[in-house]
């Protein structure tokens, strides 16, 4: 006989995820793994001659560019005398300041980092996560993708998306060939739905550099750091190339992070016999070494690994935590599908969503799962209610608010429009008052006409030809007669030459006005510090349109 | 890339009186001589016979299939169970179908799809290359993009079907004739990853065990039973 209540069970979402044993000697775990190394370090002549029990004779070239960028040596012997469980109270101890636990951690080693919040329950990295953060106030990112790569849907998508209050937003393509126009269509939606959302595009690196310089983009984030030399090697590459992509960026005046998480060693079979946080401590201990303002981690694309083995969620926060000790930018991921089970995606989001992070999703998906080109996220669409009332229910601020229909309807019907004029204006294949209409009231690409793929294909080989630049999206749009959203793209170009936007956990508020960890530090320590929901926030974020009023009744 | 109507008539030719003069089309795989058969054996299995360092080809009217390490020999179905022998069968039915030979090369220096799919390409005479891992993810490539780059994409192994993978070459097929193919429709299952991707670690794990950094590409004899 078969129990009914185990045959529920077994029906049950959470029953179809994936699990596995952990498997130490391979590095399928989590944290506090027996094969990790012991924190060490010696420093002779300014010089590091020992990592983490390793001299500097057998070092990796991941150690080696750790050893020599990543680590403050004034104070890193004394640091690393420091027992790791004392550095884990004072991350907890609200009257130990941010900065003092920076003079800490910033002369650590990824071994030690890794000890250090490997003492730590997830209560208490949520409590160093609300210190550590960088920015005062938090922030959220978006997707915004369709599966036919409808650059209509993406406009008024994005748009929309700057309604609800996202501060970046990022695109990717189904058929890579597609970018271009994914790019535009982000950047000018997003400029209608509220000026000075940043916009970039997930792509192979070098054309996604090229589109930035070409303007076509205000960031990047997909420049991917890994943990080990052969991972790195796989995608021929090293940390110093990386830090030369990173400073090619920088030279064009364009905000960048580069990306790594935990299981992603493990996930290309080459974690060295180590586990993912420590691993992870190394991709971002090569982050800051490169001179990198921010990290977008939190296993990110590899959630499932660490989410099969036990702990994972865990290490996925702790992760996190490690990044913001490095006075990184944080922008948290919570932008995976990892679950079939509502519960278990809930909580999974419960440490970067309650304690606030730079940029808590990176990204929620402003479409249906089903358009989701990242293969789906963590938070949908779908769930725009759900998030608003969460923030409602715990008093907090995870970047969105409630919005009203009808604005929606009038900024995707807008951004259609503008994107609309613009293909006009540069000669591109033309989007029709059916795909307009469709734009504004669709919820997914099921609502959308097809598209002629190859003719839209071809006229983006010629368009890139003709070196069209961000400057002839500001023109067209102008005499396509939006001169508002010509002016806000105008505005995010000049930001390039500014540069104001390049430092840790950038972004815009009203005007274009850049707030970060320089004019706008997280000063919490304790009760009634740090970030406050103003008055007039919390009425925004409480104020959802379909509570009763006691005074209707 | 392109070709004049000349070049491509003249090689489309060629293929024809080939087809039609002898049965084998792929000169280094015998045994796969008949044109593709409308329906597979239920229960088929294949050897795969390495023969010393792949040559690089010249003739434009060939696509080259790069399978990864353990494709086949340690591993022998995808992460959703599909045999090995039936994935590669219709990959060659859809090149065949196009009017194109193929050739098979084991590509051993990594596990990376993106550059196994470029190694392929590189060796391919016509420039364009399909990658295959064991668990089934694969790409379309062209000798001249970026490795990382591609022209088709089917990074989600759990959604790959039969009919997609006879898509898939037959596509290739048509990028090596020149032509622009619309893409195969990309599935997109945000469920796939929960299912399947601690697995999916497990099976790359395995099969990077087999990779071998100072092996040239292998190419590979196929013969179906």
């Amino acid at each position: 006989m078969k129990s009914k209540r185990f045959e529920v069970l077994a029906n049950r979402p959470v029953n179809q995820d994936g699990y596995v044993k952990e498997w130490p000697e391979v590095g399928l775990i989590a944290m506090n793994s027996p094969f990790d190394p012991t924190p060490s370090i010696k420093i002779e002549n300014g010089r590091v001659t020992e990592l983490d029990g390793k001299c500097r004779a057998d070092f990796d070239m991941l150690d080696t560019f750790i050893a020599d960028h990543a680590i403050r040596l004034e104070n890193a012997e004394k640091a690393m005398a420091l027992d790791s469980l004392e550095i884990a109270r004072k991350i907890v101890d609200i009257n130990v300041s941010r900065k003092e636990i920076l003079d800490i951690t910033l002369s650590i080693t990824p071994a030690k980092l890794t000890e250090v919040v490997g003492k730590m329950t997830i209560v208490e990295i949520m409590m160093g996560m609300s210190k550590m953060r960088a920015r005062l106030m938090p922030a959220n990112q978006c997707h915004v993708t369709n599966v036919k790569d409808n650059p209509v849907q993406i406009a008024a998508d994005a748009a929309e998306a700057g309604v609800r209050g996202f501060a970046e937003m990022e695109t990717t393509v189904g058929i890579a060939r597609y970018a271009p126009f994914n790019a535009i269509a982000i950047m000018v939606g997003a400029q209608v739905g509220r000026p000075g959302v940043m916009t970039q595009c997930a792509l192979e690196e070098a054309t996604e550099l090229m589109l930035g310089m070409r303007g076509f983009t205000t960031y990047a984030e997909t420049i991917s750091v890994y943990g080990t030399e052969p991972v790195f090697m796989d995608g021929d590459d090293t940390p110093y190339s990386k830090a030369f992509l990173a400073s090619c960026y920088a030279s064009r005046g364009l905000k960048m992070r580069f990306t790594s998480g935990t299981g992603s060693e493990v996930q290309m079979g080459y974690a060295e016999g180590k586990s993912m946080l420590y691993l992870e401590a190394r991709c971002l201990a090569i982050t800051k070494g490169a001179g990198v303002q921010g990290t977008q981690n939190g296993s990110v694309s590899c959630v499932g690994v660490p989410a099969g083995v036990p702990g994972g969620i865990r290490a996925i926060a702790a992760e996190n935590l490690i990044a913001m000790l490095l006075d990184l930018e944080s922008t948290t991921s919570n932008d995976q599908t990892f679950t079939h089970s509502d519960l278990r995606r809930v909580a999974r989001s419960v440490p970067q969503f309650f304690s606030g992070t730079d940029y808590i999703c990176s990204g929620y998906s402003a479409t249906p799962n089903y358009d989701n080109m990242f293969a789906g996220s963590n938070w949908d669409a779908e769930d725009y209610d759900d998030w608003n009332i969460i923030q409602r229910d715990m008093k907090i601020d995870g970047g969105l608010q409630p919005v009203r229909e009808e604005d929606v309807l009038k900024a995707r019907n807008k951004a259609a429009r503008a994107l609309q004029g613009l293909f006009r204006e540069l000669g591109l294949p033309p989007i029709t008052d059916a795909e307009v209409e469709a734009a504004t009231y669709a919820n997914g690409s099921n609502d959308m006409p097809d598209r002629n793929v190859n003719e839209d294909l071809k006229a983006i080989e010629d368009m890139m030809a003709r070196n069209v630049t961000g400057v002839d999206f500001v023109k067209a749009l102008d005499k396509a007669g939006f001169p508002d959203v010509a002016n806000n793209i105008y505005n995010m170009l000049r930001q390039k030459v500014a540069g104001d936007y390049l430092h840790t956990a950038s972004i815009f508020g009203d005007n274009f006005h850049v707030l970060s960890a320089v004019n706008a530090p997280n000063d919490y320590h304790g009760p009634m510090t740090g970030y406050q929901i103003s008055e007039e926030r919390w009425k925004q974020l409480s104020d959802i349109p379909n509570a009763i009023r006691p005074e209707d009744i | 890339m392109t070709f004049d109507e000349k070049t491509l008539r003249s090689v489309i030719a060629e293929v024809i009186k080939e087809m039609t003069s002898q049965p084998a089309s792929a000169a280094s795989a015998p045994a796969a001589a008949a044109p593709a058969p409308a329906t597979l054996p239920a229960a088929g299995k294949m050897t795969l016979t390495e023969q010393g360092d792949a040559p690089k080809g010249v003739a434009p009217d060939e696509v080259v299939i790069g399978l990864a390490p353990a494709f086949g020999i340690y591993q022998t179905e995808t992460i959703i169970h599909q045999p090995h022998d039936k994935v590669l069968r219709e990959i060659i039915a859809g090149i065949e179908e196009e009017g194109l030979k193929w050739r098979v090369v084991r590509v051993y220096r990594t596990s990376d799809v993106s550059f196994i799919a470029h190694d392929a390409a590189e060796y391919s005479g016509s420039g364009i290359g399909i990658g295959i891992q064991s668990k089934g993810t694969t790409v379309i490539h062209q000798k001249d993009l970026p490795p990382l780059s591609n022209l088709e994409l089917f990074s989600q192994a759990p959604l790959i079907e039969m009919d997609t993978f006879r898509q898939i070459g037959k596509n290739a097929a048509k990028y090596a004739k020149g032509e622009a193919p619309t893409p195969v429709p990309v599935r997109n299952d945000q469920m796939a990853r929960p299912t399947y991707q601690a697995i999916a670690a497990l099976l790359h794990i395995k099969e990077t065990e087999h990779v071998d950094n100072d092996k040239r590409p292998q190419a590979v004899a196929v013969s179906f039973k």
